[in-house]
């Protein structure tokens, strides 16, 4: 896993719910969908045509309070497959915060990060210990790391659940070497 | 010192004499939904870790709309054979997990329980320790374990007598409104007061569903004879119910007095935007849908009001009102009691249980620009269908009363 990381910013606002980034009348409906069609929808109701035209791979979402709100749809699975390097939020819900872990998608919790950085400003983010770095101001803020060792950043580390799996199922004997 | 219900339950499922706040902890997990078979197959695992405590009905698209949803069904159902999973609930005689789940027993006082989707924490209400796993569930069928990050919790005080006709709707509405949609952030809410224990356990489970609208991990009542009464029959394994010790440990205290309350509607956008219906009554808010369904508010007593604000009348021309009973249970229930029939000859439709229009799914999603009054959990922009479209949260007596009128009405109107 990539630990530091560098991209643009694009900020969002307060509660952007899973329903924005994966529309039940879109996805859920749609269950053949592959993570890239379904991605082609996010943000579709709050931000039309930033999923299609805008984003670029490597970009990293800025957010305000109860990132992933509402459903335990796997709005990850959207950003991720938009490439998607980091999110940054001043709180995530419990369930999309698991999902993004899950997935190995790097989000963390950075109080105060809305006021930190401008739209389209540039940030290096250390996954590990939390440091983020505004490249355009050079000022820096410390986001709340994952405890080293816990199941969330072992999880993380192994880049997601799937791989976390794959060797634990084997370790426990429920399937052969 | 002390421990809260949570850290209670959560210690008990770890081994443990006691844990607190932002302690990581392994935790063995009672029950599970079968969502993550698919994944447990790809994994090469061939066996589940107990195959009685799995539980599985699909809801969400039910039946099929779709060839797709139907291949997805079919490979669900050839799982559930693979992995002979005993509590699994067909078309007609499952409906809405949540509701089939503890009609069938999954929840018990004192247990955790981790499954998938986000409205779990509404077994909350039968004293035990429910919340969403998702992706994660997979590691619960495998080995019957789960991590869990110790939640600090929180009370919500409910003080007063409710009146007559608010339910648990306009309760969770009035905290939400008050309090914010993100005040249970990570954090277990408690429910207690005289107003908790008025409460029916319909209406308390309305408060535990919509406890992810506050952003709980878990939204917590404490177990009372009602508990023990819905449970009768349905749990036959020994439990006992759980409360926070004196002494213990919470992050902040809510108080309400709710013997002033009145009906409540939660405006467009969030389910935090919580305001008396009489308040927005001037605004003359015109409807095209009311939608009486959902985990949240289609049990038999919502039927209930439902009918009896519209019997001997009809839904207003301009409106298609359509109703969705929680689980075919319940639509049986509510069948014999004569509920549907009152609500058919008032002109609503009435699907089987679904969760299908709550979520913008399918039977009766939302086009450009129409209005929904919805007794479902969430009014996200775009959540019943079209961006362009508006959902409004309210009690099943607001809807009922609000579908009579072709606008949002306040059901005191009515009754």
């Amino acid at each position: 896993m990539e630990t530091v990381r560098t991209g643009k910013v694009w900020k969002f606002g307060d509660r952007i719910s899973t329903d924005f980034m994966m529309p039940g009348h879109r996805v859920l409906a749609n269950p053949d969908l592959t993570p890239e069609e379904a991605a082609k929808f996010c943000m579709e109701a709050n931000r039309p045509g930033w999923a299609e035209n805008e984003v670029q791979p490597g970009d990293i979402i800025v957010a305000g309070i109860n990132f992933g709100c509402g459903s335990s749809r796997n709005g990850s699975q959207s950003l991720n497959a938009l490439g998607i390097a980091v999110v940054l939020a001043e709180s995530v819900s419990r369930i999309h915060l698991r999902n993004a872990v899950n997935t190995g998608l790097p989000t963390l919790v950075a109080p105060g990060i809305s006021d930190f950085v401008e739209e389209g400003q540039r940030l290096e983010v250390n996954i590990v210990t939390g440091v983020v770095t505004n490249l355009d101001t050079g000022e820096t803020l410390q986001a709340e790391a994952w405890e080293e060792g816990s199941p969330p950043y072992e999880i993380l580390m192994a880049g997601g659940l799937d791989a976390y799996m794959r060797v634990k199922v084997r370790e426990r004997g429920l399937v052969a070497e | 010192m002390g421990m809260t219900i949570a850290e209670k339950i959560l210690a008990a499922h770890a081994g443990a004499d006691s844990v607190k706040p932002g302690q990581y902890i392994w935790c063995k997990v009672d029950a599970t939904s079968g969502h993550r078979l698919p994944e447990l197959e790809a994994l090469g695992v061939d066996q589940v870790w107990d195959k009685d405590k799995v539980f599985m009905v699909d809801d969400h698209q039910a039946p099929p709309p779709t060839i797709a949803v139907a291949n997805k069904v079919k490979n669900l159902r050839r799982l559930i054979k693979k992995y002979d999973i005993t509590n699994f609930f067909e078309y007609g005689r499952g409906g809405i997990l949540h509701q089939v789940f503890a009609e069938n027993g999954m929840y018990a006082p004192g247990e955790l329980i981790a499954q998938c989707d986000s409205h779990s924490t509404a077994g909350g209400v039968f004293n035990a320790c429910v919340t969403n796993a998702n992706l994660d569930a997979v590691h619960v069928l495998a080995f019957g374990e789960l991590w869990f990050r110790v939640p600090e919790s929180v009370r919500v005080v409910l003080n007063g007598t409710l009146p007559g006709w608010c339910v648990g709707k306009d309760v969770i509405l009035k905290v939400a409104s008050e309090l914010g949609t993100d005040f249970g952030l990570y954090k277990s809410v408690e429910y207690v007061g005289p107003v908790a224990s008025q409460m029916t356990i319909a209406q308390r489970w309305t408060v535990s569903n919509m406890g992810v609208e506050v952003g709980a991990k878990f939204a917590l009542f404490e177990g009372d004879e009602k508990t023990d009464a819905f449970l009768e029959g349905r749990v036959d394994r020994p439990y006992e119910h759980v409360s926070g010790d004196a002494d213990a440990s919470y992050a902040a205290e809510y108080e309400f007095d709710l013997s002033d309350l009145t009906p409540m509607v939660a405006r467009p956008g969030d389910p935090g935007n919580g305001v008396p219906v009489e308040s927005v009554r001037g605004e003359r808010v015109k409807i095209d849908q009311a939608f009486l369904g959902s985990c949240t508010n289609a049990r038999l007593e919502d039927l209930e009001v439902a009918a009896k604000i519209l019997d001997g009348k009809k839904v207003h021309p301009d409106v298609r009102m359509l109703v969705s009973p929680s689980s075919q249970n319940v639509f049986g229930e509510a069948l014999k009691a004569g509920y549907l029939e009152t609500l058919l000859e008032a002109g609503a439709l009435v699907e089987h249980s679904t969760c299908g229009p709550c979520y913008g799914g399918h039977l009766g999603i939302l086009g450009d620009g129409e209005t929904c009054i919805s007794s479902s959990n969430r009014n996200f922009k775009g959540r019943m269908g079209s961006p362009l479209s508006h959902v409004w949260l309210a009690s099943p007596a607001t809807v009922a009363a609000s579908a009579l009128a072709g606008e949002i009405v306040d059901p005191r109107e009515f009754l």
